[in-house]
């Protein structure tokens, strides 16, 4: 198959599967871009997800950009930013036909209460995973630590958290 | 119409950091306050249909705003104005990126921004875990799932499927009940 083809069922299969938006797919992204394929390196994919947040729209869509052109330049850019979307597409238009029907069941209801605590817990694993490339030494898991307080409680904007962070690394090594 | 359906949507697109949830208020500004394209009570529908879909929150509600004004057509230029920004900003990044990362200074700038990643999702869960409040079997879950993530080559995909067609039955057979 070529890289067109593996490039748009991967992402077609990332944006069918990622509920909760653009966190909750790293997990599905990580194991279909790394280890599946072998497209990126561990710490090139933590480089491009910085950016990816960093830069303005939805981080599903930078990712996939980012990632297609990596992969099979501007042509690979443009067929995983399409099928990263076509599921939304699909299914809103599904949802917005049969809408009534859909808002009346309990079932959907039961579903995505279902899914919540699940949600967090893949989130959660793309925090550990990142941080097992992402902590070298003692000045990284230190750097983290001030992030984490300065964007949980301090309501740190999180572009603001990132040029900062590389600034202490610049400071730092 | 259409033409200012894509302006908005596009400008939405460009201006919001920070992926789904920072761009609702601004969605809701333009589309609600603004425009007046739609009711406020149809755009917290629209918003709880949007993250209950799969996909990125923006791109969804775009897509149903499109709907409501436009049809098919609507729906396919809000899409396309929500995307476009990202991908040609992104596009623009990446064709410099591969080229410079290996520069001695952009090592450390990246030195230091990826802790800072594990940071911000990090703190994305701590927010998620207060506001769901998720505690007890349901927290249990959670964490189950992680570890399954982190230790097992099971892919994500079943988890979900797992976990929405068992709160189904589970809640469903419970309904029943009462």
């Amino acid at each position: 198959m070529s890289n067109i083809v593996k490039l748009f069922l991967s992402f077609f299969k990332i944006g069918a599967f990622s509920f909760g938006g653009g966190y909750a797919m790293l997990p599905l992204m990580k194991e279909t871009v790394i280890d599946n394929h072998k497209w990126l390196t561990n710490a090139e994919f933590i480089d491009i997800l910085a950016i990816s947040e960093m830069t303005p729209g939805p981080i599903a869509i930078n990712m996939a950009t980012f990632l297609g052109y990596r992969v099979s330049g501007v042509l690979g850019s443009i067929v995983a930013t399409i099928a990263v979307i076509l599921p939304s597409f699909i299914v809103m238009s599904l949802i917005f036909y049969f809408v009534n029907r859909f808002k009346n069941s309990p079932y959907s209801d039961y579903f995505f209460r279902g899914i919540r605590p699940i949600v967090l817990g893949l989130i959660a694993s793309a925090a550990i995973s990142v941080a097992m490339d992402a902590y070298i030494d003692m000045k990284s898991v230190l750097i983290s630590i001030l992030i984490f307080y300065l964007v949980a409680f301090k309501k740190f904007n999180a572009i603001y958290a990132i040029l900062l962070a590389g600034l202490i690394g610049v400071v730092v090594y | 119409m259409l033409f200012d359906m894509f302006k908005t949507f596009f400008k939405i697109g460009a201006f919001t950091i920070g992926g789904g949830y920072a761009m609702i208020p601004i969605i809701q500004e333009e589309i609600v306050e603004k425009k007046k394209w739609v009711e406020e009570d149809e755009f917290l529908d629209i918003i709880a249909i949007s993250q209950g879909s799969p996909g990125p929150i923006a791109i969804n509600a775009s897509i149903f705003v499109g709907y409501t004004l436009k049809g098919i057509r609507g729906a396919l230029i809000c899409m396309l104005g929500t995307a476009l920004p990202s991908f040609l900003i992104i596009l623009l990044i990446a064709t410099v990126f591969f080229q410079y990362r290996n520069n001695p200074i952009i090592e450390k700038v990246f030195l230091g921004i990826r802790p800072a990643v594990v940071a911000l999702i990090a703190s994305a869960v701590y927010k998620m875990y207060k506001s769901t409040q998720t505690k007890g079997f349901r927290l249990l879950i959670g964490i189950i799932s992680m570890l399954i993530i982190l230790f097992t080559n099971i892919s994500p995909v079943y988890l979900i499927l797992i976990g929405g067609i068992g709160a189904m039955l589970y809640y469903g057979k419970k309904g029943k009940n009462k």
